[in-house]
């Protein structure tokens, strides 16, 4: 009996799982106290997601390896910062998307959201000149709304999470379009805006990926020191246990959903910055690369299973794969076909070493 | 451990009660004002049939569910359950037979989810402390299970002593447990008795809900019947033998005279099964099925009747058996082979295993047999339509035309159109799963009618269900299966309620398991 046979009797298919145990149980009497866990892997239990962590890293060794032994001009620091740098975007949105895949969700309104959040921000300080501050804090709390309609989309009208946040998608689409006339912003005149993305306040590395590594560790803690990842998962693993549990699975799961939200808002700070202007469609794509980190990373689609640590370097993969094959000369358009076998090789990876099993 | 019960505790006061509680749904009474008191330092066992209203009973006490009329007293005081969480603020946890745990997350996680100890400021959780309560409970509870792994990875039997220890963890005063043994072996039985007893003469109460009259009879100290959402008796265990639950339990009057006639032995045997097992829940089942006759399958909930059709007509695996069409050695893997050896099964849910519900009468009818209907690589929809009508005509199927989308037809034509499409193709042996759930009285007789008129031009029948009267109308021979073994066979002249419930409560495994440990 592997693992996924009786997390399936422990989501509530307790009758088929109990039948099964049963049959072990008249092959011999073994006494409660010696059947704790069942079936053993090679991992041990408390080791196991450091494993999936040292294999996603390995992963990312590998590649480095290979692309700096066919051209070594790949490692030298200009080249390696200026990649960090473009990783930031899809990386602080797979931050947040891991606070929705957790619950089981998907959200796709990263990309075109990171859009309209950008323009907002723009607006409030091109067209009604009011401080970059006030301009930072709209961009953000527009990705918060556009997080918290999608929660409540999903969580309180019950719409499926793939649906709902595609319509927002392109409810985001057009709205960015609107508000930006479909024309570019130009932010050089806006003092300073530029910095927050490319300034270096530590000599050498960009702010974006300074602001990037501070967001990894809150949303770590978020994830795994605090309530919000705990019911995140929680709600991912067995939504209606975690209700009867007591826990407003609702109220919860729309906070899931406005947390990507924001972290999409700050993506749009940080992508308008680093471009110095806004327009309607930057974000276009986004989201799918934003999803593909969170998956290299080992957060599982289908809920109650999600790394912090994984959708990082899950990100910084995507843009080694993107800089190394150029570095190498392999044409762009080849690109995304690459990404695509990685991120198979990734889940197929992960099935292999359940056992054969999506859990 | 028989005589545990011997000089135990003098019951309290009343814990839990429940005065003249009703609750009704669509079509059925539930409960029809039942009483029912748990007192402090009491093993509670609440029994009846299927259907009885054992289980709306426990979601009204631990609110699931919110009575129609009636009240709920907890330690003498009129009270609300309108929520779980508000039953169990007042100490009713209830250990359901599915469980609600959370694969991904570990014991110590479960147990206290939604109530996590904090670090000071309230902001980090403190999971040194959550494992050490964890620990800390799972001690008293005599378990050893280490409160850091993953629920998912626990057997079911330790599953379920996270989840007592989960009701623990709420300061229960009562705990409500629905078939708790069902996948336990022996020793873990007796271990979770150990933890019951220990539980209850800290006054408390466990309401112990189960089909297993010798567990009854060993570890209660009250035994409650309910029949048909009403209360039958409640008395100290002591005074009831296992024969007199039984008959409490099924006493239900059946009409005379609605039996079938004898039939004479004669007939050809058209199907035999021997020693047919799958992986999860039957084992080493036979029987056989002669021509022209209705065999009834009769069980309580998980006898794993449905799970040997099932296996017969190939639709989930078996891991023994043969089987025999006319005396023919035959294999069947898929449904497939069942329906090219004339076996038709008309699943308990016809929704989702037996019609396409978007789908028009014709296209259902048809769905199996669409070769016949084949012109040159196209489909005759003239012939279609004709084959479809006919058939409507014949079973009666009441319906404004063969194109009608099915799930505008009531249960009772819906199942007609299930049948259809068997005949159609030819089967000669019907396996009918629960055939009149959710049908309507007046459409039932007419399914009866129906399945009586197939037997007596030479259909063979197989008829599993849960209704007894059903069971005791139709059936010339009744098959009673418990626990995945078929118990007993009955010829219908000597079926009675009792002994039918009787074999249905006749828990094999255990005996069962010791004798192939042996062999």
């Amino acid at each position: 009996m592997s693992a996924t046979d009786e997390t399936e009797a422990g989501l509530g298919g307790a009758a088929r799982g109990s039948a099964a145990s049963r049959k072990s149980a008249t092959a011999g009497s073994a006494a409660i106290a010696a059947v704790g866990v069942a079936g053993r892997s090679l991992v041990p239990d408390r080791y196991r997601g450091f494993f999936q962590q040292a294999m996603v890293l390995a992963t990312l060794v590998v590649l480095f390896v290979l692309f700096a032994s066919v051209n070594p001009a790949f490692l030298n620091w200009p080249t390696i910062s200026s990649m960090l740098l473009a990783a930031v975007v899809t990386g602080v949105q797979a931050l947040g998307l891991c606070f929705v895949i957790a619950t089981g969700g998907i959200d796709l309104t990263p990309g075109l959201g990171m859009s309209v959040t950008a323009v907002v921000g723009a607006q409030l300080m091109v067209a009604f000149h009011l401080p970059m501050a006030i301009g930072i804090l709209g961009c953000v709390l527009c990705g918060a709304l556009i997080g918290t309609v999608n929660g409540f989309l999903v969580a309180k009208v019950k719409m499926q999470p793939m649906i709902a946040t595609l319509a927002m998608m392109m409810v985001c689409w057009g709205m960015s379009l609107v508000l930006s006339n479909g024309t570019n912003i130009y932010l050089r005149e806006i003092e300073g805006y530029g910095k927050i993305a490319t300034g270096h306040l530590i000599p050498g590395l960009p702010n974006a990926v300074l602001i990037f590594a501070v967001l990894a560790v809150v949303a770590g803690v978020l994830m795994g020191k605090t309530s919000v990842g705990r019911y995140a998962l929680a709600i991912g693993s067995n939504k209606e246990a975690a209700r009867i549990s007591g826990i407003k699975t609702v109220r919860w799961e729309i906070a899931m959903y406005a947390i990507c939200g924001v972290f999409t808002g700050i993506s749009g700070v940080i992508m308008s910055s680093r471009l110095n202007q806004a327009q309607g469609l930057i974000g276009q794509g986004y989201e799918m690369y934003a999803i593909a980190a969170a998956v290299i990373g080992g957060t599982s689609l289908r809920g109650g299973r999600a790394s912090i640590f994984g959708a990082v370097i899950g990100a910084i993969t995507i843009q080694t794969i993107f800089t190394g094959l150029t570095f190498i000369g392999v044409a762009d358009q080849w690109q995304k076909v690459v990404l695509g076998g990685v991120v198979l090789v990734a889940v197929f990876i992960d099935i292999m070493r359940r056992g054969g099993k999506e859990e | 451990m028989t005589d545990m019960t011997a000089d135990r505790r003098r019951p309290g006061p009343p814990l839990l009660e429940a005065r003249a509680v009703s609750k009704a749904f669509p079509g059925v009474k539930a409960l029809q004002g039942v009483d029912f008191a748990v007192r402090a330092g009491e093993v509670h066992a609440l029994v009846g049939e299927n259907g009885a209203g054992k289980s709306t009973l426990m979601k009204i006490l631990s609110g699931l569910y919110q009575p129609d009329a009636g009240e709920i007293r907890v330690r003498g005081q009129a009270v609300g359950l309108p929520t779980p969480l508000s039953a169990r603020r007042l100490g009713i946890s209830v250990i359901h037979q599915e469980f609600f745990l959370m694969a991904h997350l570990t014991v110590a996680q479960n147990i206290f989810i939604g109530r996590e100890p904090k670090l000071p400021g309230a902001l980090f959780l403190d999971d040194r402390l959550l494992n050490r309560k964890a620990a800390a409970l799972l001690e008293r509870l005599g378990v050893d299970i280490d409160p850091r792994v993953q629920v998912g990875r626990l057997t079911v039997a330790a599953q379920q002593m996270v989840e007592i220890a989960k009701a623990l963890s709420f300061d229960s005063s009562v705990l409500i447990m629905d078939e708790p043994t069902a996948a336990l072996t022996q020793s873990e039985v007796e271990t979770l008795f150990r933890i019951i007893l220990e539980f209850v003469s800290e006054s408390a109460a466990v309401v112990y809900i189960s089909h297993r009259m010798e567990e009854i009879k060993q570890i209660a100290d009250r035994i409650t019947v309910l029949r048909d959402g009403q209360l039958v008796d409640s008395r100290p265990a002591a005074e009831l033998e296992i024969r007199d639950v039984i008959r409490l339990m099924v006493g239900r009057v059946i009409t005379a005279g609605a039996r079938p006639e004898p039939r004479s032995a004669k007939a050809d045997t058209v199907l035999e099964v021997e020693q047919l097992s799958t992986a999860t829940l039957v084992k080493s089942v036979s029987f056989d099925l002669k021509r022209g006759e209705i065999l009834g399958f009769a069980g309580l909930m998980g006898a794993g009747r449905t799970e040997t059709a099932r296996a017969l007509v190939g639709a989930d695996p078996k891991t023994a058996g043969r089987v025999r069409v006319n005396g023919q050695p035959v294999k069947i893997t898929s449904p497939a082979d069942a329906v090219a050896k004339g076996i038709g099964y008309l699943s308990e849910d016809r929704k989702r295993f037996g019609l396409i519900m978007r789908q028009d009468v014709v296209r259902n009818i048809t769905l199996s047999s669409l070769p016949r209907f084949n012109r040159f690589g196209l489909l005759d929809d003239h012939a279609m339509n004709e084959a479809a009508e006919s058939f409507c005509r014949l079973l009666a199927v009441k319906t404004p035309s063969v194109h009608q989308q099915v799930s505008n037809l009531s249960g009772g034509n819906q199942q007609k159109v299930v049948l259809a499409k068997w005949l159609e193709r030819d089967c000669d042996i019907l396996i009918f799963d629960e055939p009149t759930r959710g049908i309507d009285v007046g459409a039932k007789q007419e399914i009866y009618d129906l399945l009586r008129r197939l037997a007596g031009e030479g259909k063979s029948i197989i008829m599993i269900s849960s209704e007894m009267e059903e069971i005791l109308r139709l059936s010339d021979r009744i098959v009673v299966m418990c626990d995945g073994c078929v118990t007993g066979v009955l010829a219908n002249a000597e079926a009675t309620q009792e002994n039918i419930m009787e074999l249905a409560t006749r828990f094999c495994h255990r005996e069962a398991g010791d004798l192939n440990a042996a062999a």
